[in-house]
């Protein structure tokens, strides 16, 4: 049992060590939900499943997606900015 | 020079907190060894008073059910703050776009029509989906779970919807005005369960249902119905926050389909 856990608490650190060293982020993104898997089945080993259950949902699918969100919103409106700027000049 | 200083800042810090660190990290309880008395207390004594097999979640919506309440509006509040800050973004785009029809449907924004097997596969896995977070939801006082543990994957289930490219679907189901109401009713339902207490019992929360048979799905009083509050109120909360971020994305999807 205490190798399992020393296992699972060494591959957080790495996969916590690699999302953040992980610049692009769309790519963090990805990252960070297997991150929140790793996190879940940690929270799992250490007999909390309740915890483990809302973590797999909340940390591996629904924060993920809402930085992706987030992120498209933040390009489309410099993409608009982009498209607005060059209007200008053409005029 | 500059950033040689915030080097020597950094490495300073960085010496200082693991210091600290591993001083308290000396104080703690080996692997396993749990030092207070409340969980063993509890551990004892919560199937007899309460008629509960899991202790965690007697803890969360009995012991300190007052807390959770405060943790369940914590919850209510950010949804409806992402919700109105999201609603104001969005007139204010739809106001521009009337005015320069900018063409945001740039092709490499167009996401690619999901594979028949992602389609089959999301769609295959709603039903399963919502009966396993109703279980969860119901079985709170059993088993490991709850009403928030329910709850958040229940509201996965039109995000698998939207997985499978089913727009419309999901816009119905996202934008219908139930999930509001939901929202509102899991919400006030546990300040109401509450005030019975305070009413039948002398105070606010106290367990005042009929406990049951332990083991049963009747069992846990109160427990049980706060479950499905909370339930209710996750479950409708995230579907909202969802409609919020994906409702711009959605609108254009939706454009372009037509």
């Amino acid at each position: 049992m205490l190798f399992l856990q020393f296992t699972i608490l060494s591959f957080v650190a790495v996969t916590a060590t690699a999302v953040v060293l992980t610049r692009d982020p769309a790519k963090q993104a990805i990252g960070i939900s297997f991150y929140g898997l790793v996190m879940a089945l940690m929270f799992f080993i250490f007999q909390a499943p309740d915890v483990a259950l809302s973590q797999i949902v909340i940390g591996a699918v629904a924060l993920p997606l809402m930085i992706l969100l987030a992120l498209t919103k933040i390009r489309r409106h410099e993409d608009e900015q982009r498209a607005k700027h060059k209007e200008k000049k053409a005029a | 020079m500059k950033r040689r200083g915030r080097m020597i800042f950094f490495l300073l810090s960085a010496a200082a907190f693991a210091g600290v660190y591993l001083w308290g990290l000396r104080g703690l309880p080996a692997v396993g060894h749990y030092r207070g008395p409340y969980g063993d207390v509890l551990n004892r004594v919560a199937t007899y008073e309460r008629h509960v097999t899991d202790i965690v979640t007697a803890v969360n919506f009995d012991y300190r059910g007052f807390d959770t309440l405060g943790e369940e509006f914590i919850l209510f509040m950010s949804v409806i703050g992402g919700s109105v800050l999201l609603r104001r973004q969005r007139e204010e785009e739809k106001s521009e776009h009337r005015d320069d029809n900018l063409a945001d449907e740039s092709p490499e924004r167009q996401a690619p029509e999901p594979s028949d097997a992602t389609r089959v596969l999301t769609l295959a896995l709603v039903g399963p989906l919502v009966v396993f977070g109703l279980y969860i939801v119901a079985h709170g006082q059993l088993t490991p779970g709850g009403g928030f543990q329910g709850g958040v994957i229940l509201a996965t289930a039109p995000l698998l919807v939207y997985l499978a490219g089913d727009l419309k679907k999901f816009k119905q189901i996202t934008s219908h005005t139930l999930v509001e109401v939901g929202e509102a009713v899991g919400a006030g339902g546990y300040l109401a369960i509450g005030l019975a207490g305070l009413i039948l019992g002398g105070s606010y929360l106290r367990n005042v249902a009929a406990l049951g048979t332990t083991g049963t799905i009747n069992s846990g009083g109160t427990i049980a119905l706060i479950s499905l509050a909370t339930g209710l109120e996750v479950a409708a909360g995230f579907v909202l926050l969802l409609y919020a971020f994906l409702e711009q994305t959605l609108e254009i999807q939706l454009r372009g389909e037509k």
